[in-house]
């Protein structure tokens, strides 16, 4: 259960590679509570987290709804600050560095919001510069080059003079990764991008982010409750239930029967693949409805 | 992908600038006593060039007396209100948003109805009284719209139109005790008026209030872009959310309160304008508040003239003219975006 599996197996990015490259984001004893008002009983706790995340490596927090998920992402994107513990980029809390810094070193893909006003996919692109230019600024040739580039490192060149509101969601989900792209990052972070996507494109996407972990150095963190992809493309898993990490590992060492059985609350059967990921068997239980 | 460069937004502008000059000479010359445009070039170029002596006493009480300051007054106040409606469409993430849907401008007619029960002879005390009324409402309707200490589009919206209808029934009380004189000249005033004549310096304070205000808009324009696209992204993009809403809330009305002080509350410019800019401009908003600005002191100059001269002596309110017209510019423009 050495490999990295089949996806990266031939890639440059090897496990022992991966060990010795530089700690992007450290995520150290840190946890969070939501409470409705100032001292009122919290309604959601994350309770302490730790885990690293390396240079082109790719992270899946995954867990069950309400578990704390979007909570980390959070935490690692700097727009919370940590009850306790540390959430640091490079040395630096993400929490305590200045929004246009942030954005110039941390990407983050979310569940869009709807589009009042129609937008061509390139100016959309055009947008992750935001953080790189001043307030009452026009986007320079550079600019227009790095964000042309974004669109060509997801496949999306051809979506540049569309509406945003005319193309699929796989498309659009290319886009949105092409503006994070644009922004330049060290860290790509991922709220549930494969949600609405139908197979192939989860696929796609998961393909290009394993591609721009291996080959462009950026460090991957996807949030999903999808046990099977994270399994196929993830190189270290976070393992959340109800506010608590459980484990953090490769697939390999999280994938436990009793364990995820334990989290999601479904029977399921784990086997390990020919290339050491393990794969997860969905069993249904009619009988009991 | 049509690039916006400093060059596109200055030839827009250029152009809009071109066709305002156009609609203003041909604004001074319709009245109740026309001048032709050889009288009109003649003696503006007196003016001009200093020789103030040669220009008929004529032209000096009709021209420059009267009908100037209304033209001007009317690009003031089109263009604030224009700015305004799209600094508000943004905030609120709402394409019907206009200047007065926060209540802005109920707030500046309350304010004058009960300057004029008041102090009925002192001239200035209306305008005053608006403008201290739009200002009340602005902080009302700030404490009432935040969450979590920002402001945020739904709840800011819902506490706007509370604002406004609680306003309007303040206002409807009052008129019941107007008597029918003081009743008329409210209602020019509800509708929208550009003929009260108002003192000089009152113009350079709504001129200076104007680059002021839309002036800080501006300065948010390409963060209002990012902003449009979705707020939750905008953060993590390096926008400051909450400074820029801010800034745009109190820029945005304050540019309404000017307006609505001196003019009452013009109908559907603030609404029209910056979607009919949209169609021609494309809807950046770093070129959307420039041509809105013009857009909005066209469509004023031109509506107040028909407003003069269509049914002449008799002069409708120019809000009268803007809700004929923009209601089926309206309709069109709705149904061009279903189609």
């Amino acid at each position: 259960m050495s490999g990295t599996g089949s996806v990266t197996e031939a890639r440059p990015g090897t496990t022992a590679q991966r060990h010795s490259a530089h700690v992007r984001v450290n995520v150290e004893q840190a946890s969070y509570a939501y409470s409705a008002r100032k001292q009122a009983a919290p309604l959601f706790t994350l309770e302490a987290t730790t885990f690293q995340a390396r240079e082109r490596e790719f992270v899946a927090i995954l867990g069950p709804n309400a578990s704390g998920k979007s909570t980390l992402l959070r935490l690692i994107a700097g727009a919370i600050v940590p009850l306790s513990g540390r959430v640091e980029l490079d040395g630096f809390e993400t929490c305590h560095l200045d929004a246009r810094t942030r954005a110039q070193r941390i990407a983050l893909v979310q569940q869009e919001s709807p589009l009042i006003f129609p937008i061509l996919a390139g100016d959309y692109v055009l947008q992750g510069r935001h953080p790189h230019g001043r307030s009452l600024w026009f986007e320079k040739d550079e600019d227009f080059a790095i964000a042309e580039k974004a669109l060509a490192q997801v496949g999306a060149e051809h979506l540049r003079d569309r509406w945003m509101h005319e193309i699929s969601g796989g498309e659009k989900q290319r886009v949105v990764l092409a503006r994070a792209l644009a922004q330049q990052p060290l860290v790509l972070l991922l709220d549930e991008p494969t949600l609405h996507l139908d197979i192939r494109a989860q696929i796609d996407l998961l393909c290009r982010l394993r591609h721009l972990a291996d080959e462009h150095r950026y460090t991957v963190i996807e949030v999903t409750h999808d046990l099977g992809m994270a399994a196929e493309f993830a190189d270290q898993i976070v393992l959340l239930h109800r506010g608590k990490c459980l484990r953090v590992g490769t697939p390999a060492a999280v994938y436990q029967r009793e364990l995820l059985e334990q989290v999601f609350e479904v029977p399921l059967g784990i086997e390990a693949s020919p290339a050491g990921r393990p794969r997860v068997i969905v069993q249904g239980r009619r009988e009991e409805i | 992908m049509k690039r916006l460069t400093l060059r596109r937004v200055l030839w827009s502008c250029a152009l809009l600038a071109a066709v305002l000059l156009g609609i203003v000479l041909l604004a001074l010359r319709l009245g109740a006593v026309p001048f032709s445009f050889g009288d009109l070039g003649q003696n503006l170029w007196f003016l001009v060039s200093g020789q103030s002596e040669k220009v008929s006493t004529d032209f000096r009480v009709i021209m420059v007396d009267i009908r100037l300051p209304r033209i001007l007054l009317g690009i003031v106040v089109g263009a604030a209100l224009s700015v305004a409606g799209a600094g508000f469409q943004a905030l609120l993430r709402n394409p019907l948003a206009d200047p007065y849907v926060l209540g802005v401008s109920s707030g500046a007619a309350l304010g004058a109805i009960l300057a004029l029960l008041a102090a009925p002879a002192l001239p200035l005390m209306t305008p005053a009284a608006a403008f201290l009324g739009a200002v009340a409402t602005i902080a009302a309707v700030y404490f009432l719209g935040r969450r979590q200490g920002q402001l945020d589009s739904s709840t800011l919206l819902l506490a706007g139109i509370v604002t406004a209808s609680f306003l309007t029934a303040m206002i409807m009380f009052l008129m019941t005790t107007l008597t029918s004189r003081d009743l008329r000249g409210i209602s020019f005033w509800l509708m929208g008026d550009l003929s009260a004549s108002l003192p000089r310096g009152l113009l350079w304070i709504m001129i200076t209030g104007f680059f002021a205000a839309a002036g800080a808009i501006l300065t948010t324009a390409s963060d209002l872009n990012v902003l449009l696209a979705g707020e939750r992204e905008a953060m993590h993009l390096g926008v400051n959310v909450t400074r820029v809403k801010l800034v745009v809330y109190i820029s945005a009305s304050v540019l309404t309160g000017l307006a609505v002080s001196v003019s009452g509350a013009i109908g559907y410019v603030g609404l029209l304008v910056p979607h009919v800019m949209r169609m021609f401009f494309g809807s950046d908003y770093r070129l959307l508040i420039p041509t809105s600005a013009l857009g909005g002191a066209i469509a004023i100059v031109l509506a107040d003239t028909l407003a003069r001269t269509l049914i002449a002596p008799t002069q409708l309110p120019v809000g009268a003219m803007t809700a004929m017209a923009g209601a089926p510019v309206f309709i069109y423009l709705l149904r061009r975006r279903l189609a």
